[in-house]
């Protein structure tokens, strides 16, 4: 396994140009093109803030400036969600490359994350277009820490992925139920309400059992509450995590990689 | 030194593929080999306990039929499956021909789909820069290759994915049947860079149906056969095994072809009109159809006069349905008549399988004059020199009055096979020779 892992990094050139691909491909025929990374982020803020700020009409304590702080989450969120529900289905969809080629197939569900990690910084300009425009309190000894929430993040979806592209091949209704977890984790997570608004004990429990919740709040605090990041050691705890987690999921996918030919 | 070394390698499948797989999340990730605790007719093995070496720079010809574990050899040779036992060792990097342009994404251009997939065989960035030049002029594709994926024809498709494949430059290469589609001119083209290839000293591996092709091109010949090896060595020698296996399967097939026309048409009694039998079967009435030239297969006529039994005889005097070109071949006709006749011309008809009449004849066209038949009779007809070219032909054997009459006529009820070594097209072949003034000189293919 660990020598598997290691030949990974002879295929950095290949993952570079497939994740370049898949960027290029992806919008290839639309009129708008490379301008819906930009556009995707602001019509999802657009959405969210409507429900929430009109319709629902959500009020909570310190949050000023909603969409901000909505947009604080909900990019990386997107990112997140998105990478899971994409790699599900990578190694099916890329089935003729596993049977036909003799090819890494880890570097499918890789991709998928890595090609969303991109997406989410191409979000980046217009959420520093939207910090610059409310004046959020940001100091550059926050900033130090975005690199590393970032990392984190990245490492804890690269072990979901591999998770759930392998046993998506063994069971392929994981793709079905896979959309309603996410979307309950998606509430589950601070990012439509800010995490002060949770109270109860429960619910301090769920929001520190829930390793997206420390990312989600950590950017929150980097770009959107004053003061200094104060989750710092949660995040900490969540990368250590993080990385045994991915550990064991390309265990899991190492261990069911013989089988993928015969089953996709 | 070998390139490829397979020990007691084989592989076996499930038989019922999803739901007799992992029941549980936990036996998915603990149970080492999903086949091993199967019971064996849950599985089904593709490729059965297939041993031999292949030394570097020798070119080996993988036939057989369809099934029969050819393309599992290959993949397994490739590392794209594992052997579910023993083991397959290969040296030096491998380029397998198995699907060409298996990484292509439809949505972008051609140039970059070669970068990609290109690296996806192994090559490197800087690698394919130097290559692509001459890889694009391989494929032809200069005015295209900027234009994406999704707008190539399957054959530029394929030439473009196998340029990029025969540019990795390997030390092995695997080849799975890809010959078979593009037009004549790139086929060439291919076969010269496999040529060029041997030259080189690499070792390649070619999965066909093209016998001549492992004929003339192969160093050894492997023969599989439902998944076992049925034998390996001298390419001429393996081919020719394997051309008469296929010969007796095809004359099993034609003989269980002519018992059930022959069942047919008896199940019926001669007095009885036919009419349960379904129209594209073998119709039996008293009465000819009106366009004899039409007919389908079928038997019709009185049964004053029958015919008792049709046999083709080849060259060693056994019935068959499976001759050579050149061969001798004899229509044995048995016929019964119960009360003496001396009105009656036996014809015979040799269609090919698109229904043109190759040849025909009878006793009243040869000026034969019929003095009687009684009882229990046979007729022998002798062609010399089955001189057809390749493919199936049915017979038409009759016995009718002198005016046409019918007394029995069996249309296309008995079929054989013509198999020839030369591809030749038409449906005669005369017996010919090419001579040639001395400025003008040929070499064999492939010698």
């Amino acid at each position: 396994m660990l020598r598997n892992l290691a030949q990974l990094f002879r295929y950095r050139g290949l993952i570079q140009s497939l994740v370049a691909r898949e960027l290029k491909a992806r919008y290839r025929g639309s009129v708008l093109g490379f301008f819906w990374s930009f556009i995707n982020p602001l019509l999802l803020l657009l959405v969210y803030s409507f429900v929430f700020k009109y319709l629902l009409a959500a009020r909570y304590e310190g949050i000023d400036h909603y969409e901000l702080f909505l947009f604080c989450g909900i990019l990386p969120w997107t990112w997140f969600s998105t990478s899971l529900l994409e790699s599900s289905g990578v190694l099916i969809s890329g089935g003729n490359l596993i049977k036909k080629v003799l090819f890494p197939a880890e570097i499918l569900p890789i991709v998928t994350v890595l090609a969303n990690m991109v997406h989410f910084f191409f979000g980046l300009p217009i959420l520093i277009a939207f910090l610059i425009y409310f004046s959020a309190p940001i100091t550059p000894r926050e900033l130090l820490w975005f690199p590393v929430v970032v990392i984190v993040q990245a490492v804890f979806t690269l072990g979901w992925a591999l998770i759930l592209s392998a046993l998506t091949v063994h069971f392929r209704d994981i793709r079905d139920i896979l959309s309603h977890i996410v979307t309950i984790w998606f509430f589950a997570t601070p990012v439509i309400y800010p995490y002060t608004q949770m109270t109860k004990h429960w619910q301090q429990g769920m929001l520190n059992l829930n390793p997206m919740s420390h990312v989600i709040i950590t950017y929150q605090e980097i770009l959107y509450f004053p003061g200094p990041v104060g989750h710092g050691m949660w995040l900490v705890t969540v990368g250590v995590a993080s990385s045994l987690f991915f550990l064991f999921g390309y265990w899991v996918f190492d261990r069911l990689r013989d089988t993928f030919a015969e089953e996709v | 030194m070998h390139a490829i070394q397979a020990t007691h390698a084989s592989k076996v499948y499930r038989r019922y593929s999803r739901r007799h797989q992992f029941t549980t999340l936990k036996s998915a990730l603990l149970s080492r080999s999903l086949t091993r605790d199967l019971r064996p007719d849950e599985t089904f093995a593709a490729v059965r306990d297939v041993t031999f070496t292949l030394p570097r720079g020798r070119t080996l010809g993988v036939i057989g039929r369809n099934g029969s574990g050819k393309s599992t050899l290959l993949k397994l040779v490739a590392g794209i499956t594992k052997p579910t036992s023993g083991t397959i060792d290969v040296r030096g990097r491998i380029s397998a021909l198995i699907e060409l342009g298996a990484g292509f994404h439809p949505e972008i251009s051609g140039r970059e789909n070669v970068f990609i997939n290109g690296i996806m065989l192994g090559l490197t960035k800087r690698e394919i820069a130097r290559r692509f030049d001459e890889i694009v002029e391989f494929a032809e594709m200069k005015d295209f290759i900027d234009a994406p994926v999704k707008t190539y024809s399957s054959g530029m498709y394929m030439r473009l994915g196998f340029a990029v494949a025969i540019h990795v430059d390997p030390e092995v290469l695997l080849v799975d049947e890809v010959l078979a589609v593009g037009d004549e001119g790139f086929t060439h083209k291919c076969l010269d860079k496999f040529a060029e290839f041997k030259r080189r000293g690499k070792t390649i591996l070619l999965v066909t149906h093209a016998l001549g092709l492992v004929e003339r091109f192969c160093d050894e010949a492997l023969w599989m056969d439902a998944g076992s090896m049925k034998a390996i060595g001298d390419p001429k020698r393996v081919v020719g095994a394997y051309i008469t296996d296929v010969e007796v399967g095809e004359e099993q097939l034609l003989a269980a072809g002519d018992a059930k026309a022959k069942e047919l048409s008896t199940v019926v009694s001669p007095d009885e009109p036919a009419t349960a039998v379904l129209p594209d079967h073998p119709v039996e009435t008293a009465e000819g159809p009106a366009d004899m030239f039409r007919a389908t297969e079928g038997r019709w006529g009185s049964r004053e006069i029958e015919i008792t039994d049709v046999q083709l005889y080849g060259p060693d005097q056994q019935p068959g349905h499976v001759f050579h070109s050149g061969d001798p071949m004899t229509i044995r006709i048995a016929l019964r008549s119960p009360v003496e006749n001396e009105d009656f011309v036996i014809g015979i008809g040799i269609f090919n399988a698109e229904g043109v009449c190759c040849y025909g004849t009878n006793t009243s066209i040869e000026e034969l004059k019929a003095v009687r038949i009684f009882g229990d009779a046979e007729a022998l007809f002798t062609i010399e020199s089955l001189d057809l070219v390749e493919g199936t032909y049915k017979i038409d054997v009759a016995i009718h009055k002198l005016d046409g009459y019918p007394y029995d006529y069996h249309r296309l009820l008995y079929t054989f096979r013509v198999k020839s070594r030369t591809k030749d097209v038409g449906i005669y072949r005369p017996r010919h020779a090419w001579r040639f003034s001395d400025s003008l000189a040929f070499d064999r293919a492939g010698e």
